[in-house]
């Protein structure tokens, strides 16, 4: 419990600050989440958010994250609760983006077919080397992925054991970000990889060609675990 | 690097893209393909294109050659016996187009996702600071690979400032010196995050130096760099006990010293 003494010496205002964080309402859960979620802005994971709580438990954390989500679609506001790359966010939903975008005057980023098919191809190979992409898509690679790297869509993860010794690519957390994916688990399976767990994303399911529907994670867990690790990409 | 020629077929990604149109568009199996009107209509959409760059459109050309030779070798009488699926001159073709069907479906449903700041949208992040020093390390610490390094080195040479107008002589800095001064920044710091590294003003070839001198001392086992979370800020500390020791280390084996081939433990890989 050194974390604790750090916190109440660096705060020292925080007069009975373990009494109440041990005590804080479990109905004070989800609005005092809505804070913590928008403050950060960018995906906070599930220890983090019990780490800045400083009291409720794991699982309680969970269910009011759970509690806040359905409140959020339920209610119609202007925000969704998503789990994506590891964590929670907030965001808008898809309906309103019409208008989010006038206000914004961005140009909504392009995303090409050739950068999806090289970004899919990645996604489920990973790591995997330019010829590995070339073969799949009978097409050069080169020009595709210098712009999913600029865009930090996938990234250099290392060099293949081979003559030559080609750079290998993965994705990146922007790609899960972006594409609002919570690990890359919750891509649909393909037959042909023989994978045996799924989760989530039931909107992305493709039942044709070896791609089979995912089963659903509606239970709060943990997202942020080793489901967000590429295959084989050891540190 | 020259400009890439990209053939733009009206529509189509890459010969794989137009034989799955072509199949589609006859309503037939992709596992049995009719080759000779395939490749009859094929090597018609080919001769349809404006201007057939043959640098370009080398990848279709393949293809069109892989058809006709497909095409022949169905005429050749079958021996009778032999019914195995991989002696089907199209096993291959069809193998590869199943696959590459199967990412193309994937790459549609990407595209129909809510796509950030196109379809949904986030507040910018605000950057959560790294762990408390002296916070027990959390279980995800791992070392830092080429890649995370590559990433971080990226960051930093893209807030470099532009070029300024007019020529200043420029300050030349050699890997040697890079490591002194990498060095002389654990002084008085225990750990020193990747980017701080870096000054602001720093010129595109000192920043080199420095990522070099960097890679160099993690080889050399005097930094370890380690990263909290994925993705997160990458740290560096030193991996022996002081800054003395550490430069003493980096003469004892004689890199910067000029006397090259002392280090022969067979640990450069890392």
């Amino acid at each position: 419990m050194e974390t604790e003494t750090a916190i109440d010496s660096e705060y020292p205002n925080s007069n009975g600050h373990d009494q109440a964080a041990a005590q804080v309402e479990l109905g004070r859960l989800p609005a005092l989440i809505e804070s913590l979620l928008f403050a950060a802005g960018a995906p906070v994971g599930m220890s983090r958010l019990v780490e800045a709580l400083d009291g409720p438990e794991r699982r309680e954390v969970a269910a009011a994250l759970k509690a806040l989500t359905e409140s959020y679609e339920r209610d119609g506001r202007g925000l969704r609760l998503v789990q994506v790359a590891g964590g929670y966010q907030l965001r808008t939903p898809h309906e309103h983006a019409p208008w989010v975008r006038r206000l914004l005057r961005e140009r909504p980023p392009r995303l090409s077919r050739p950068m999806l098919e090289t970004l899919a191809i990645v996604a489920y190979r990973q790591p995997c080397t330019r010829a590995e992409i070339e073969a799949v898509r009978g097409v050069e690679a080169d020009a595709v992925l210098s712009t999913l790297l600029d865009r930090r869509l996938v990234r250099i993860v290392g060099r293949k054991d081979a003559p030559g010794r080609p750079l290998l690519y993965g994705t990146t957390r922007e790609f899960l970000e972006v594409f609002g994916l919570p690990d890359l688990s919750a891509l649909p399976t393909l037959r042909e990889l023989g994978e045996a767990e799924i989760l989530g994303s039931p909107e992305l399911v493709v039942d044709a060609a070896g791609v089979r529907p995912p089963a659903v994670n509606d239970e709060g867990t943990e997202p942020d675990g080793t489901g967000a690790e590429p295959p084989g990409d050891t540190g | 690097m020259t400009v890439p020629c990209t053939v733009r077929l009206p529509i189509f990604e890459g010969p794989l893209d137009l034989l799955l149109h072509l199949i589609k568009r006859n309503e037939v199996q992709v596992s049995d393909i009719p080759i000779a009107t395939i490749t009859d209509q094929y090597l018609a959409t080919l001769e349809e294109l404006p201007e057939l760059n043959l640098d370009g459109a080398g990848e279709y050309l393949v293809m069109a050659a892989t058809l006709v030779y497909i095409k022949s070798r169905m005429l050749l009488p079958v021996p009778e016996e032999e019914d195995e699926p991989e002696d089907d001159p199209r096993h291959e073709l069809m193998q590869q187009l199943l696959e590459y069907q199967r990412y193309r479906d994937v790459a549609v449903g990407l595209g129909e996702r809510a796509v950030l700041d196109r379809d949904v949208f986030a507040r910018d992040p605000e950057r959560l600071g790294p762990p408390r020093p002296g916070e027990p390390a959390e279980p995800a610490v791992r070392d830092a690979s080429l890649g995370d390094l590559l990433d971080a080195l990226r960051g930093v040479l893209r807030r470099l400032r532009p070029p300024p107008v007019h020529e200043v002589p420029r300050e030349e800095i050699s890997i040697g010196q890079a490591v002194e001064r990498v060095l002389a920044r654990f002084a008085d710091a225990e750990a020193v995050e990747f980017a701080a590294l870096f000054a602001p003003e720093a010129t595109r070839a000192e920043v080199i130096a420095t990522f070099l001198a960097l890679l160099e001392l993690i080889r050399l086992r005097v930094l370890r760099a380690q990263q909290a979370e994925r993705f997160g800020a990458i740290m560096l500390t030193l991996a022996v006990a002081t800054v003395a020791e550490a430069a003493g280390r980096v003469h004892d084996l004689g890199r910067w010293s000029g006397e090259e081939g002392q280090h022969g433990d067979g640990d450069r890989d890392r």
